[in-house]
């Protein structure tokens, strides 16, 4: 039987759409969510701008340019959170049953789990974000162009990718580590806070973590300093700004690699 | 005197208690561990860039007293709540702390006492390993004084205690009204971070920010302590930080006790 | 004709580690069975015996050490997403339904999910709730409905896309006797109108006598019984208790053809006799009871799964 894509996504945007509805259908706490959400956004910024109360400097860039490195993290690590955040919380599905109940669907095991939830609540935390690189975007004297749009466009799309790849990598990850939240944490939570510095203060082992392996800097910080013509660090290449999208591939084949394994090692065995 | 020896007992077996709890936690522990060491060599870099930006001296801090910091603070994370997350709010929900009041044994007690023997078990497999792995591969500079670790010990269940009591009475203790305390918890999570100044010292915060973090007890939770052991506070200033902690302790203790009461009192007309 | 489920030498292992050392535990031992379309099979055997095992290996969620197992023609672990279109499995301990939406919703949901034409959708879905009673709480959120009520709505979700082989996890547990009476009658005229497949399984002797034309046991991993009900009953020689309450004291009803008395309770007031399937019938038995005293009132125990097998182990050697 010939199905359209859209027929096929059908089940996927029921459950999203039914989960969506449930979380607002609360209203009263669902306002304080927000709130709650809006105020994490907002410490995080101010985290970042009292440094720049104390110096002018950080890394080689001003608080403006940081602003755009910021929002841009943010944004992308907010959005990812809000429809992947759930998948790095496998532990909980496990316990339930959950994904016991996923084997029994004609679907696959991985988009059931994605699908299954959202976090409507994060939207007010991703607001923070957009404004943070809105305003980045508009104080910096960015010489704007056809090719600067495009990677603007590249690197939020890759940037959300390589959060969420980050999520998945969590979830996969914590099939064999017992009590593994706090690991997979590390990384990405620790990889949210990476993405939004000025990761030419790194030093090299750092780099080695979240610049290439765990690709946090060419989410924002990379495209960030091609946008503004800034080369720092001056030890690589400018152009690597526009390599978020490979980055964003690398992120999600660790992604899947780990689901896979994670899945196997429940089945318990080979195959 | 009996009498006392009795209630010192059962809160010691309280505190054994949660202590033991932890043990069954080690892999979490090893997780943390982890965490940790992550947050720290970012930190470690961000702050180091700051200081050098400032000049290699800022707010009394130098690199080697703010590597200090660092490690300190994120050693201390395992102990000190920052999640707002605690037993008595699940009990609340659930109802079971009816039962809780029925026992001979105060509830705000035993629930800070239940925190506290979980939170010094911490110390051990994830406090001194942050501490040690940060001393090994970056450096730290700690203070020669004897007497500023034994103070130091003091201070950090000082902390520990302020923390305990804190969360009891701010995620805790509304829930005899409200019960669905989440968005409570969510709220502290945030703020008690940011004030406890675990990202950045409460020092580098704009004066305004500065003064409004000191009128809460965030900083007796972790700014003090990782000042007195570093050495960063030394003589009279660690003591005045001690005696702030001490102060902290009370009153939110006291406040905390009279709203248990009337939080009793408004349960047992509920009739639940 | 191709069996619906066919095993040959399945095992599973697992190591476990108690303390400081590690052994294998043989969770499922060497099974091969063989199941025909249509049958309704009852598997039974205590706890930890390795009846979820099975049925995880039989659904793909579990790959097998070793030996072969084929559902429905098809090989579980790799086949899993087409298998799924040809399974139903209602587990009694776990939901497969959305919890915090109106069964409907779920309804609706897992018709989308097996990609079902809203024509034919809608009419199983209206067949599924007439037949199993459930319009008064369509609009109900799954986690506000009684167990009585969930279990309904579970059978229907695993029999919306009217599979060959459904499973039967415990079912019936904690239900109250009239919901376990009206769920096993529906499941007989599923089958009937249907042909549909039935594997049950349960610690509850009287889902396997309604329910089920073939019976295996499973003890610590091996097959242990593989036959129909009088057959387990001959063989493990399990008995049921009538427990008859008397008008007045009475002497011990002993020397009833078929029985043997067990006790007295009261003065005789109460009397406990057991008997068997072969041997005599509850109404016979309580004629002949009635010959020699007036009946208030009666009870029948039925023997327990782990009585059962128990039995047949000790038989087995």
């Amino acid at each position: 039987m010939a199905e359209s894509a859209l027929s096929r996504l059908r089940p996927y945007r029921e459950v999203l759409a039914s989960r969506a509805r449930s979380q607002t259908s609360y209203r009263a706490s669902f306002v304080l969510d927000l709130v709650s959400s809006l105020l994490i956004g907002v410490v995080e910024l101010a985290e970042v701008s009292i440094l720049f109360h104390n110096v002018v400097r950080l890394g080689g860039l001003e608080f403006s340019q940081i602003l755009l490195v910021f929002g841009l993290a943010d944004l992308c690590f907010s959005l990812a959170d809000m429809t992947f955040g759930h998948c790095d919380n496998l532990p909980a599905y496990l316990r339930a049953g959950t994904l016991d109940v996923f084997y029994l669907r004609p679907q696959p095991l991985l988009m059931q789990l994605v699908t299954s939830d959202l976090s409507l609540r994060r939207l007010a935390r991703a607001l923070v974000g957009l404004v943070a690189l809105v305003v980045g975007l508009t104080i910096n004297d960015i010489a704007w162009s056809v090719p600067h749009a495009v990677l603007l466009g590249l690197a939020i799309v890759s940037g959300y990718a390589t959060f969420a790849a980050m999520f998945v990598w969590a979830g996969g990850a914590q099939f064999f580590l017992v009590e593994g939240a706090e690991t997979t944490n590390a990384f990405v939570y620790g990889g949210r806070y990476a993405a939004t510095q000025a990761a030419s203060v790194w030093t090299r082992p750092l780099w080695v973590v979240f610049g290439f392996f765990f690709p946090m800097a060419f989410t924002a910080f990379l495209p960030a300093m091609w946008l503004l013509g800034v080369h720092e660090p001056d030890w690589l290449p400018h152009w690597l700004g526009w390599c978020a999208p490979v980055a964003a591939v690398w992120a999600w084949a660790l992604a899947l690699l780990s689901w896979r394994w994670g899945v196997r090692h429940y089945q318990g065995g080979g195959g | 005197m009996r009498g006392v020896t009795r209630t010192v007992r059962v809160y010691w077996r309280i505190l054994v208690a949660g202590f033991r709890r932890q043990s069954a936690y080690v892999m979490a522990a090893f997780g943390g561990l982890v965490a940790n060491t992550t947050f720290g060599l970012l930190k470690v870099a961000i702050l180091f860039a700051t200081v050098r930006a400032a000049g290699g001296e800022l707010e009394g801090y130098d690199v080697a007293l703010m590597s200090t910091y660092i490690w300190i603070s994120q050693g201390l994370l395992g102990s000190i709540n920052m999640s707002g997350r605690i037993e008595i709010a699940d009990r609340i929900k659930s109802g079971d702390v009816a039962v809780d009041f029925l026992r001979p044994l105060d509830v705000q007690g035993a629930a800070i006492t239940t925190e506290v023997g979980r939170a010094v078990f911490n110390l051990i497999p994830r406090g001194l390993p942050s501490v040690l792995i940060g001393g090994i591969f970056v450096g730290m500079a700690l203070p020669a004084d004897p007497s500023a670790y034994a103070l130091g010990a003091v201070s950090v269940l000082l902390a520990i205690a302020v923390s305990a009591a804190t969360v009891y009475l701010l995620v805790g203790v509304p829930g005899f009204w409200i019960v669905e305390t989440r968005g409570l918890q969510i709220l502290y999570m945030v703020v008690s971070g940011f004030l406890a100044g675990l990202f950045v010292p409460i020092w580098l915060f704009p004066d305004v920010l500065e003064v409004a973090a000191q009128a809460t007890p965030f900083p007796a939770t972790m700014m003090y302590p990782v000042d007195v052991i570093s050495g960063r506070a030394a003589g009279l200033d660690a003591v005045a930080l001690v005696a702030a902690q001490v102060a902290w302790l009370l009153g939110v203790l006291a406040v905390g006790q009279l709203l248990t009461r009337a939080g009793r009192r408004h349960l047992e007309v509920q009739g639940g | 004709m191709d069996p619906i489920i066919e095993t040959g030498g399945l095992t599973r292992e697992f190591r476990v580690r108690s303390g400081v050392r590690r052994h294998t535990v043989l969770a499922v031992d060497d099974l091969s069975v063989r199941v025909e379309p249509g049958e309704a099979v009852g598997y039974i055997g205590a706890n930890g015996a390795g009846k979820s095992t099975t049925i995880k290996m039989l659904t793909g969620i579990m790959v097998p050490t070793r030996g072969s197992v084929t559902t429905c023609g098809l090989r579980p672990v790799q086949d899993r997403r087409r298998l799924a279109r040809q399974v139903g499995v209602v587990f009694g301990q776990r939901s497969q339904l959305w919890w915090d939406l109106p069964v409907r919703e779920s309804f609706r949901i897992l018709a989308a999910i097996h990609s079902l034409p809203s024509t034919a959708a809608r009419e199983r879905t209206d067949e599924l709730v007439e037949r199993l009673e459930m319009a008064d709480f369509l609009a109900t959120p799954v986690r506000q409905l009684s167990l009585g009520q969930r279990m309904r709505a579970e059978v229907a979700a695993a029999l919306l896309h009217s599979p060959r082989l459904v499973i039967l996890d415990e079912p019936t547990i904690g239900l109250d006797v009239l919901s376990k009476q009206r769920l096993r009658e529906f499941l007989v005229a599923e089958r009937r109108a249907h042909g549909t497949t039935l594997l049950l399984t349960t610690h509850d002797m009287g889902d396997v006598e309604r329910l089920c034309d073939r019976i295996l046991v499973i003890d610590r991993g091996r097959l242990a019984y593989d036959g129909d009900l009088p057959g387990l009953s001959r063989t493990a020689g399990a008995q049921r208790v009538l427990v008859v309450d008397l008008a007045e004291p009475t002497a011990d009803l002993v020397a009833i053809a078929g029985t043997t008395h067990l006790g007295s309770e009261g003065h005789g007031l109460r009397q406990r006799l057991s008997f068997d399937a072969e041997s005599t019938t509850v109404p016979r038995l309580l004629a002949s009871v009635a010959e020699r005293a007036e009946v208030l009132d009666l009870t029948v125990e039925e023997p327990d799964i782990e009585d059962v097998v128990r039995r047949i182990y000790a038989a087995r050697r």
